[in-house]
């Protein structure tokens, strides 16, 4: 072997990197690993655990651990443990689905505005603006209530108010890297407008969306959690906030039920918000060298 | 010149976005069902096709849809938000009713989030890998990711069920009546709870950001000037360095107005302050379309208000952002 050889540094794909950085971070890991088992519950739960979380199953206000029911029943005598495995389908579907209409429209809208700049840019970002002056929960309480709580309705007024970040984060990125040498050069080459901005520039515009997107899964989560605390969820479907909504004026006689599903929304966005830093750190190139 | 410029500039943004917000409540109402006619009759026990008609008439819902847009924006101006059949008041005079309740709640939280919150940012910035600096990461993430309401239960189950130190809902005691000094204690008394509550969400923004800030200026070649000169740390932070990280934590405040709104909502509901959150609350279980668009409009306004205020107070203290648009 001669000395040339071990200088040369070999090219890594950049996601084999991100995800050894990630691996570093240990409190992500075990997020991650939380999360994963947060999502089986919610996906196999029902079906391991079939006790219908709407029926009476022994007396109101059992403390956990008696009588068989781990987390004890609430005021009208329904299984905890069943509402919390049911609730958790209710609240990992709509922080998905609300961060996907998200990262959808505020994609749409940012990468627009920072491509075509100009009027479109500027009309986009008025726009943008009197999303951002509207108080989101009780915008989205607004459209609930007037147009109905089922949970597609919940779902988009969850995407209503909280895509402005997106598309802000997305407008800034458009905005540097649509003056790159690689964009100029793809451009010369030949590329129409949709190739540059889907094909050319977002797949290098992602690292700093994709963090923002797993963060909306947690705040949709909150979002929705409020929501449904309030009452404004469909009354059909169990949910975390529902529990705690409804349990609330049994404080004295029994916090479990109040604390209970709470902790599950508070692990649940906890690791996702500690998912997203460990993202934010693995594939933020500037933060590496710290 | 400039200044004047950029001031009226923003002014008029102000007044387009209010519009905007207007226009959007008038669609809404529109597309929801049920209008104001079903509302009255509803009150007065149901009517038939003849009456509704009649009373949409009296209240010009007949009229085409670009005359009403033209006549609620006129209204809207002059403060008329409707009238509430629920509440059996005018909307605008309910919500300047509630309206002292939230902002003596949200002022408070604001206010007591961003004096702590710059405080620990400050303290932990000095000691980047020290006890504080752990503290402010890990009170910054609990504070991203516990549900506001479930904090504030926590805390009335903690202090006002097993710790009775305070009262349990409301804003004031109605035994006690008498000299402003006792009123005066009472209140603050029963605002103790909500308001950590509602701070506790911003002053993990609040200090993260000043950590950050503090400690960038920090690291600056005019700090390592002031420390050549011989001042001592107090000096240097509180004379040199505080002043250029306040406009970046600032701006976050401004910009957290209709997330304070949000959070007053929940908040108020839990502890039952009697604000707009909780008429807001009420008058969504109540269906009453007026009050709630109302309030949706009011909070709009305040908000617009406070970003135009922040970015005012910016271009007064920061000389950088003074003339850009």
């Amino acid at each position: 072997m001669n000395n040339t050889d071990k200088n040369i540094v070999k090219a890594r794909h950049p996601f084999t990197e991100a995800f050894e950085m990630f691996s570093k971070n240990i409190a992500a890991v075990i997020a991650l690993i939380v999360l994963f088992l947060i999502i089986l519950i919610a996906i196999f739960g029902p079906t391991l655990y079939p006790v219908d979380p709407f029926d009476m199953v022994w007396m109101p206000f059992s403390p956990p651990g008696e009588e068989g029911f781990i987390f004890g029943t609430d005021y009208l005598g329904r299984d905890l443990v069943a509402m919390i495995v049911h609730g958790a389908r209710v609240s990992i579907i709509i922080g998905l689905s609300a961060a996907f209409v998200t990262v959808f429209i505020g994609v749409s809208v940012g990468a627009m505005a920072g491509f075509y700049r100009g009027w479109v840019e500027e009309v986009l970002m008025r726009i943008t603006e009197f999303f951002q002056v509207l108080p989101t929960l009780l915008f989205a309480m607004v459209i609930v209530a007037l147009f109905g709580a089922s949970l597609t309705m919940i779902t988009i007024a969850i995407g209503a108010v909280s895509w402005t970040a997106v598309a802000r984060i997305t407008r800034a990125e458009f905005l540097r890297i649509r003056e790159l040498e690689y964009v100029t050069a793809s451009r010369a080459s030949g590329a129409n407008n949709f190739i540059l901005m889907f094909g050319i520039i977002l797949p290098n515009a992602l690292p700093p969306i994709i963090v923002q997107a797993a963060l909306m899964v947690g705040s949709a989560i909150l979002f929705e959690a409020g929501l449904s605390f309030l009452g404004l969820t469909d009354p059909n479907v169990v949910s975390w906030g529902q529990v705690i909504g409804s349990n609330r004026s049994y404080l004295l006689d029994a916090s479990f039920t109040v604390t209970i599903p709470g902790a599950a929304i508070f692990i649940t966005v906890l690791c996702i918000s500690l998912v997203g830093d460990g993202l934010n750190d693995a594939l933020n190139p500037k933060l590496r060298q710290r | 010149m400039a200044l004047l410029y950029a001031i009226a500039t923003r002014i008029m943004y102000a007044g387009i976005l209010l519009l905007a917000v207007i226009i959007l409540n008038f669609g809404m109402m529109h597309l929801a069902p049920g209008d104001v006619a079903d509302s009255i009759s509803q009150s007065m026990g149901g009517a038939d096709e003849e009456v509704l008609n009649e009373i949409r008439a009296t209240y010009g819902l007949d009229r085409p849809f670009i005359v009403q847009l033209g006549s609620y924006i006129g209204k809207v101006l002059r403060f008329d938000l409707g009238y509430s059949f629920f509440y059996t008041q005018p909307v605008s005079q309910l919500i300047l009713q509630k309206l002292p309740a939230t902002l003596l709640l949200v002022l408070t939280a604001q206010f007591l989030a961003l004096i702590v919150g710059v405080f620990l940012g400050v303290y932990s910035a000095q000691r980047p890998n020290g006890l504080s600096s752990h503290f402010v990461s890990f009170f910054a993430l609990f504070g991203y990711s516990a549900p506001v309401f479930w904090s504030g239960l926590l805390l009335l189950i903690g202090f006002s069920l097993h710790i009775q130190w305070f009262p349990v809902a409301g804003m004031r005691d109605v035994t006690i009546e008498g000299n402003f000094l006792e009123e005066a204690i009472d209140i603050i008394r029963h605002m103790v709870l909500p308001v950590i509550t509602l701070a506790s969400i911003f002053l993990a923004l609040y200090s993260r950001l000043s950590r950050a800030t503090m400690m960038e200026v920090l690291g600056s070649d005019y700090i390592r000037t002031a420390k050549s000169k011989g001042l001592t740390d107090r000096e240097i932070i509180y004379k040199h360095a505080l002043k250029n990280s306040l406009s970046p934590v600032i701006t976050l405040a401004g910009l957290q107005f209709s997330a304070v709104v949000s959070g007053a909502i929940l908040v108020e509901s839990v502890f039952s302050w009697p604000g707009l959150g909780t008429l807001a609350f009420e008058s969504i279980i109540a269906r009453d379309t007026p009050t709630i668009l109302g309030i949706l409009f009011f909070s709009a306004l305040v908000v617009i208000v406070g970003n135009l205020l922040t970015d005012l107070t910016l271009r007064l203290v920061d000389p950088r952002v003074r003339t850009n648009g």
